[in-house]
């Protein structure tokens, strides 16, 4: 019988889960001030490395990027800035960091995007086939060659692909230059681009959203609920499909929120192997600097993608488990 | 929800996603690649692992961006092709006024920029006008224009310099000339120039993606006649496994900076070329003689045991330059020979005679320390003047993996003369931090000379020290010799070429006599490149010089595409590319047809089921 408390219940929840993300980003954003003043490393002096400056010109580059001012007034502008949404410039490439995120997001997103889908579509699947028919051949090589994939070094299985691909698909990169600029020939390209990063992130990734539906199911496997549902005469494939994967497929939620969090923040790796225009890259390639507003930047947009992901999961929790709600 | 449907779900997310996001990424070309899109085009890919920073001449300083811009704008005048000492460019002929303050530079006429209006002296005069007024201008190249008084076209033909100081350096301003009718409508001078962008050198950029591509078209105007390629694209690789790959593959035709072992490898490939050049890089030991201030107040931690300049030299001399240099480098590099100014700029490049020289000698080492009263205690180290046991840090460059083989051997030799040595790995920051700071004994360190060595030159000099908080300054040595800065000075004020060489080879003495430095060795930069596509490229020194990132132009403009038939060539390799779309794409469309036909047979046998 429903509560009358219970839509307040549903309010107040959601107003504590909400509160908790904004304090957790204004924590994000503190830390990220922090965190990346306290690396060792001049801006400045890393740039101009092996470049001819003088000293007025070292003085101009520290003057234009506030760091002559004291830490607390860097902090400030940084806050204020940020208020306006304004992550300011990037030291190395002179550009508003906001333009260059939202640059090399949609890579991203659409490697790790299009990688996560299929990790995750292959893994339940193979997961729910091997618990299904525990200690078969199928269960003892699937979960074999998945614990193998997942071990791997996913620098080594990237490189290895690219050696073993002999020239079938492009060796880095998301489009060549000489492709037409017409609609058709650029996504074609892109998509060819787009193979050998997607398999090595499926291959590493998958083997975790195997075993942990394969793990549930098992849990679910000896259930009251499936013996009565196939003593309704079920077949087995219906009484796994429609009674048994539903209920084993709770914990995986969570798994599957927390990475597509992760999803923004790439997969530094891959886009390192297959030289992937992505984000993963950008920050790699800021922190040797360190170009201070590009890692604020990533670091605050990255953190906001697991914080919204976790409070999506929460909430859909809660209306996926009746249990989460009765509590 | 029925994992079924949640399966085809899933499936048409996946597609859905590819497709809605592939357009969103579709870049914007410029129409005048459009246009460039013959089928005999003749492409030269340089496959890279540096970034671009800006394309902006004012404010780039990364070194492909650099060399970018100095393939696209050219300069008053560049560093020759053979042998790297200044002619002219677009100016044809310059003199100087009798109290050395006033270059007078004649430009050459005709010369047009690549969207054909006429190049003229006010060009220039914009260009360092521009840096003399803006801050912001400076950013790069400010250091070239630091003694500049005033900079005029008197007519269309004729630059007027003048500057505060005589400036020896004049003809190696490695300023790109920008056209003033572009940048002068520039709002913000830092900005970056609108594309495609309006050149005078060989090549103009005419589309750039961040970590991407850079892609330039031939300047078929370029006065000094059309390159004989077509276009240059500069293809990023985020490592260099990839680019030697993406060479194999042949969808790159040339590769620089490569490593011993991936030079080795392509030296079993049929259609590859390699170049080993000499480069313009030298890689030393610094020996902290006592760090200070360019107040001259003490700064950092350095053992006060090195200020004696008799331990220093022993430092030196105990050092075995060529074993270490074939131990880490094998035959691509040549051992220190004392040179400050790298062997390839012959001219300037000098070694100390053999009553000079403090070469590798680890028993007179031990005899000059024994002489200089560094007596040994009782575990065979020695005691310094205040009798406490020599013991020195060394830093290296965790990231560099000579260095990490190379500093056991200087650890061995130098425990020989008995001094003990702790090896410190830290990050290239880390290092940049401690030596700015002052905090180290020994580090490794190097920098790369430009063909004029002013530069370098004023790495040593009491001015490059850091201020009381750290700041300003490029210091590596933090010598401070007052002989030195005086012949600093000379060199700089000497405009006839063969007196100065003279004077930089006895500052270079005065350096190694100083002993803050031991040269371990000048490492070669190793190309490859597809012979199946090109023929030949303009090295620069010539011979045994590089093709990539020179003091100038050449390689790019001196490529010439293999046999009668480079355009053939281009094509046939086109349609590999495609080949491997082809089969990308079949193989693509295979999965997807699997994928469809697994949901459809799934989706009959549950109906059938149903039925039942």
């Amino acid at each position: 019988m429903p509560s009358p408390r219970r839509g307040g219940g549903t309010a107040r929840y959601l107003l504590t889960k909400l509160g908790g993300a904004v304090i957790s980003l204004f924590m994000v954003v503190v830390l990220g001030f922090i965190l990346f003043r306290v690396m060792p490393g001049d801006p400045v002096k890393t740039m101009t490395r092996g470049h001819p400056v003088t000293n007025e010109q070292l003085a101009i580059l520290e003057h234009r990027y506030g760091l002559d001012k004291p830490k607390i007034a860097q902090f400030w502008d940084y806050l204020v800035k940020l208020l306006h949404g304004d992550f300011g410039d990037s030291y190395q490439y002179s550009r508003p960091v906001g333009d260059m995120i939202l640059e090399k997001l949609w890579p991203t997103v659409l490697l790790v995007g299009t990688g996560t889908i299929l990790a995750v579509a292959l893994g339940l699947w193979l997961g729910t086939r091997a618990a299904w028919q525990r200690n078969s051949v199928f269960d003892k090589a699937s979960t074999g060659i998945a614990l193998a994939f997942w071990s791997m070094p996913t620098f080594w299985l990237g490189m290895i692909l690219l050696t073993a691909a002999g020239g079938l698909f492009p060796s880095g990169g998301m489009v060549y230059p000489d492709t037409p600029p017409d609609f058709l020939s650029q996504a074609l390209d892109i998509l060819h681009h787009l193979v050998l990063p997607v398999i090595t992130l499926v291959a590493v990734v998958y083997a975790q959203y195997q075993l942990v539906m394969r793990s549930s199911l098992l849990e679910e496997m000896d259930a009251d609920y499936l013996t009565t549902a196939r003593a309704k005469g079920l077949r087995d494939d219906l009484v796994r499909r429609r009674h048994a994967v539903p209920n084993a497929l709770l914990p995986t939620v969570t798994l599957v929120f927390l990475h597509l969090g992760m999803v923004v923040a790439g997969a530094i790796t891959v886009e390192a192997v297959f030289s992937w225009p992505g984000l993963g890259q950008m920050t790699y390639n800021a922190i040797g600097v360190p170009d201070l507003p590009v890692l604020q930047g990533t670091f605050i947009v990255l953190a906001a993608a697991v914080l919204v992901m976790n409070l999506i999961a929460d909430v859909l929790y809660r209306f996926l488990d009746p249990r989460v709600r009765a509590v | 929800m029925q994992p079924r449907r949640w399966g085809i779900g899933l499936a048409a997310g996946v597609s859905a996603l590819a497709l809605a996001l592939a357009p969103a990424m579709v870049p914007q070309v410029a129409p005048t690649a459009q246009a460039q899109n013959a089928p005999a085009k003749k492409v030269l890919r340089i496959g890279v692992t540096q970034e671009v920073d800006s394309l902006n001449p004012y404010i780039a300083i990364y070194l492909l961006s650099t060399n970018i811009l100095r393939t696209n704008y050219d300069y008053l005048t560049v560093f020759g092709q053979k042998n790297m000492a200044p002619e002219g460019a677009l100016a044809e002929s310059w003199e100087t006024s009798p109290d050395k303050l006033t270059w007078t530079f004649h430009m050459r006429h005709g010369v047009k920029w690549s969207d054909g209006q006429e190049l003229t002296a006010k060009d220039p005069a914009f260009t360092f006008n521009t840096m003399l007024t803006n801050e912001t201008a400076r950013t790069a190249n400010g250091s070239y224009v630091a003694n500049f008084e005033s900079v005029t076209a008197t007519d269309p033909y004729t630059l007027v310099i003048k500057t505060k100081k005589p400036q020896a350096t004049m003809l190696g301003l490695d300023v790109p000339i920008v056209p003033e009718h572009v940048y002068s409508k520039m709002k913000d001078i830092g900005g970056e120039p609108p594309m495609p962008l309006v050149g005078s050198g060989p090549f103009t950029v005419t589309e750039f993606k961040a970590d991407q591509f850079v892609k330039m078209v031939a300047n078929k105007s370029y006065w000094r006649g059309a390159p004989k390629v077509d276009e240059v694209d500069f293809i990023y690789y985020k490592n260099s496994d990839a680019s030697v790959q993406a060479l194999r593959n042949g969808e790159v035709d040339l590769v620089n900076k490569l490593s011993a072992t991936q030079f080795d490898v392509l030296k079993n490939e049929p259609n590859v070329t390699l170049n080993n050049a000499k480069d313009r890089r030298f890689n030393e030991l610094v020996i902290n003689p006592g760090a200070t201030t360019s107040s001259g107040e003490a700064i950092g931690n350095g053992n006060p045991a090195l200020k004696d300049v008799a331990l220093r030299r022993a430092i030196a001399q105990a050092i075995d330059t060529k074993t270490l240099t074939q131990k880490v480098y094998g035959e691509y590099a040549l051992p220190g020979d004392g040179s400050y100014v790298p062997p390839v700029f012959s001219d300037f490049h000098w070694t100390p005679a053999p009553a000079q020289s403090h070469q590798f000698n680890p028993t007179a080492a031990n005899a000059a320390l024994d002489a200089a009263g560094y007596k040994r205690g009782s575990d065979g180290i020695r005691l310094d003047h205040s009798g406490k046991p020599l013991n020195l840090r060394l830093l290296t460059h965790s990231e560099k993996p000579q260095e990490q083989q190379g500093a056991p051997y200087i650890r061995g030799w130098l425990h020989d003369i008995g001094i003990n040595v702790t090896i410190q790995p830290l990050s290239d920051n880390k290092i940049n931090e401690a030596t700015t700071a002052g905090q180290f004994d020994l580090t490794y360190s190097g920098w790369s000379s430009s063909p004029d060595p002013d530069n370098i030159l004023s790495l040593q000099t009491c001015s490059a020290r850091p201020n009381a908080q750290g700041k300003g300054g490029t210091p590596d040595t933090f010598m401070c010799d007052k002989a030195y800065d005086d012949l600093y000075a000379q060199q700089l004020a000497e405009f006839d070429r063969a007196k100065r060489i003279d004077i930089v080879k006895q500052m270079q003495s005065r350096l190694y006599d100083n002993a803050v430095n031991v040269m371990l060795y000048y490492d070669d930069s190793l190309e490859a490149y597809r012979k199946d596509k090109f023929a030949s490229f303009a090295t620069q020194p010539d011979p045994g010089g590089t093709i990539t990132y020179q003091q100038g132009y050449w390689g790019y403009y001196g490529a010439v595409p293999a046999g009668e038939g480079g355009a053939s060539n281009a094509s046939s390799q086109d349609s590999g590319s495609n080949t491997g779309l082809i089969l990308g794409v079949i193989g693509g469309v295979v999965v997807i047809a699997a994928v469809a036909g697994v949901v459809v047979a799934r989706r009959r046998k549950s109906t059938a089921d149903e039925r039942e």
